[in-house]
């Protein structure tokens, strides 16, 4: 807005300033097509084009022996909906149903204890004004350190012999099967991944002004009612997202439980896990079934998060925040309270 | 009066405002780095010291360091792979990013949201549905064990993600420094290569070292597409790790490679902890 003012002022540029806009303009559509049209062919490749295979692929059974002439087929035969219906019933049934049940456990558990302790984190970031880099460089570590890594270093402290059996004293054997196993992914995914909300909580955080919190203490706010009725909405939308984001990714869990208690084991056996051993054994029918109903079940969650709570993916704040950049820049007065929530986050 | 009681309540409600939060921040920095410490006292122990659960390792000794790279592991090998894996999906998405982030960010078009959401709705798909029929794909046309087989799928889960990133700083840089540039003259793509793009060099930096990262951690493409041990990343040789005596796990040079392995990361998060923040809560926080 402010750049336009001189540009008018200058005679020789005007005319094909103004024509070049319009063009611009008009063509934009046809514009964003072209130069848009890379990513999304890469994506169509890599994205689109596997889940309608791996429709497809689901309808299909591989070799078998053919009834009419008794040969054994080497190509696949297609055999409609049988691969779905072989998953919900009999011995595939069982296994199937074990590993939606650890898969929703996973899920479950995991996300609620790393949003409570990825809260709490970004509260007390918030809080200390000191040492936040040392905090935030901490923090950044169990995410940048690979989840094969971390699960071989949490299979290391859950031996027999090692550092967590040393610490409570006792002799559980860990990632071998049962609860145990179960809960030392929990506690592997837990840390790896709990920081990581914390980070874009406390983002969040660090978008809400000052003075919202010093009309409330004005008002009689107690610290509880400050987090329940103020921190809580405004850290909202940031935090659906991160929840939203950690659902989908637990949903999918894959690396941890399989290094860190192995595959085909009955107590963690994720759909992934499931859909990977079937294509491991070269059973691409059901495994592409198993990988179709666990994307459905990723969608119908990721659709009924969005619904449900309004998360707020694509943000519309994104135009709130140019503005708020804008006001950044522009910071030489002390005063301007909207920014200082902004203005300290981007500087810290 | 309201000054004496002031002056009071002062001192105590500053000592605790002091040091809870002080503690707080211990704590969650305890949390977040007693398991990769373990780790790395695990790596510098001898081998024979492996069961040794002392803070420090005494005597301290690189001999483990020196098994991983040991002939037959396979694991130098296995560090090239993963280099040149996660460089290329890295250059090949900022590549294609770019321009889609740009045009996101700066054009205004009907279906715009829609592609917005179509990019990050892909980045959630599970990576497991992606692969069987990849897998099936690539056995028909002969890419089992190349490395093509391990970057191509990798950009599904690269290119969403550096296309929001992207998108997001694009966004936060001013509108008119483009008009001014075509004002002096430049189309529109001199605008992009000699305004725009210098300028967002630090967030096109940033967006690599995620996207980097993001690359380096994959595992599951990784494993399925790759048999063969001169091929595979650094990941899955860790993950396959065999003991020298036998049946054992050996723990000491799996927690020496994994030290190797997170080196190079942990270093990046320190040295650009504060872009990579950036660039982690532009896209997901507004």
């Amino acid at each position: 807005m402010s750049a336009s003012a001189p540009v008018a002022d200058r005679p020789v540029n005007k005319a094909p300033k103004s024509g070049k806009q319009r063009r611009h303009d008009e063509g934009t559509g046809k514009l964003a097509a072209i130069l848009l049209s890379p990513t999304m062919l890469v994506l169509g490749l890599v994205v689109l084009f596997p889940i309608v295979m791996a429709l497809r692929e689901s309808l299909f059974q591989a070799g078998g022996v053919d009834p009419e002439t008794g040969f054994v087929n080497e190509g696949s035969t297609f055999v409609g909906l049988k691969n779905y219906a072989d998953i919900f019933s009999g011995p595939t049934g069982e296994r199937f149903w074990n590993a939606f049940y650890n898969t929703t456990f996973f899920t479950v558990t995991c996300v609620i204890l790393e949003t409570i302790l990825g809260v709490a984190m970004a509260l007390v970031m918030h809080k200390a004004f000191k040492g936040r880099a040392i905090v935030r460089a901490s923090i950044l570590v169990p995410w940048a350190i690979p989840t094969v890594v971390s699960a071989l270093l949490w299979k290391w402290i859950f031996q027999a012999d090692g550092a967590a059996n040393a610490i409570i004293g006792r002799q559980i054997l860990w990632s071998t099967e049962g609860w145990q196993s179960v809960l030392s992914v929990i506690v592997a995914d837990t840390w790896k991944t709990a920081p990581f909300i914390g980070l874009l909580v406390l983002a969040g955080l660090q978008t809400i002004p000052a003075d919202v919190y010093e009309a409330a203490k004005v008002d009689g706010a107690s610290a509880w009612q400050q987090f329940v009725r103020i921190t809580l909405p405004l850290v909202k939308p940031a935090l659906l997202v991160a929840v939203l984001f950690r659902m989908l990714d637990t949903l999918r869990i894959f690396d941890l439980p399989f290094v860190l208690v192995g595959p085909r084991k009955e107590s963690v056996e994720t759909l992934s896990m499931l859909a990977y051993d079937e294509a491991f054994n070269t059973r691409y029918g059901p495994a592409a079934a198993y990988a179709t109903i666990l994307f459905i079940y990723v969608a119908v969650v990721a659709f009924a998060f969005v619904k449900l709570l309004g998360a707020d993916v694509l943000g519309d704040a994104v135009q709130k925040k140019k503005n708020n950049n804008k006001g950044k820049r522009v910071r030489k007065a002390p005063a301007g309270v909207p920014e200082a929530g902004l203005a300290s986050g981007g500087g810290a | 009066m309201a000054t004496a009681t002031a002056t009071k309540i002062r001192p105590e409600g500053s000592w605790l405002k002091r040091w809870a939060p002080l503690l707080g921040v211990a704590l969650i920095v305890i949390y977040c780095l007693a398991p990769f410490y373990w780790m790395l006292v695990s790596a510098l122990r001898r081998p024979t010291d492996q069961f040794d659960n002392s803070f420090i390792p005494r005597p301290f000794s690189l001999d483990n360091i020196k098994d991983v790279f040991k002939d037959g592991t396979g694991f130098g090998r296995g560090l090239l792979n993963s280099l040149l894996v996660a460089g290329s999906v890295t250059i090949l998405t900022l590549l294609i990013g770019l321009v889609a982030a740009y045009t996101l960010a700066r054009l205004d078009f009907k279906f715009k949201n829609l592609v917005l959401a179509i990019i990050i709705t892909t980045s959630m798909f599970p990576g497991i549905s992606l692969i069987v029929p990849l897998l099936k794909l690539f056995i028909d046309i002969g890419w089992i064990n190349t490395y093509q087989a391990m970057i191509v799928p990798s950009l599904s889960f690269a290119l969403p993600l550096a296309v929001w990133t992207l998108t997001a700083f694009f966004r936060q840089m001013p509108r008119e420094l483009e008009q001014a540039a075509m004002v002096d003259g430049c189309t529109p793509a001199q605008a992009f290569r000699k305004v725009i793009l210098p300028l967002a060099a630090p967030g096109v930096f940033t967006t690599a070292i995620i996207t980097f990262i993001a690359a380096w951690n994959e595992f599951l493409i990784a494993l399925s597409m790759v048999q063969i041990k001169e091929r595979q990343t650094a990941n899955v040789i860790i993950s396959q790790f065999t003991g020298t005596s036998g049946r054992d796990q050996p723990f000491g040079s799996q927690m020496a490679a994994g030290v190797i392995v997170t080196i190079p990361l942990v270093i990046a998060v320190l040295l650009f902890q504060r872009r990579i923040v950036a660039g982690l809560t532009a896209g997901g926080v507004k």
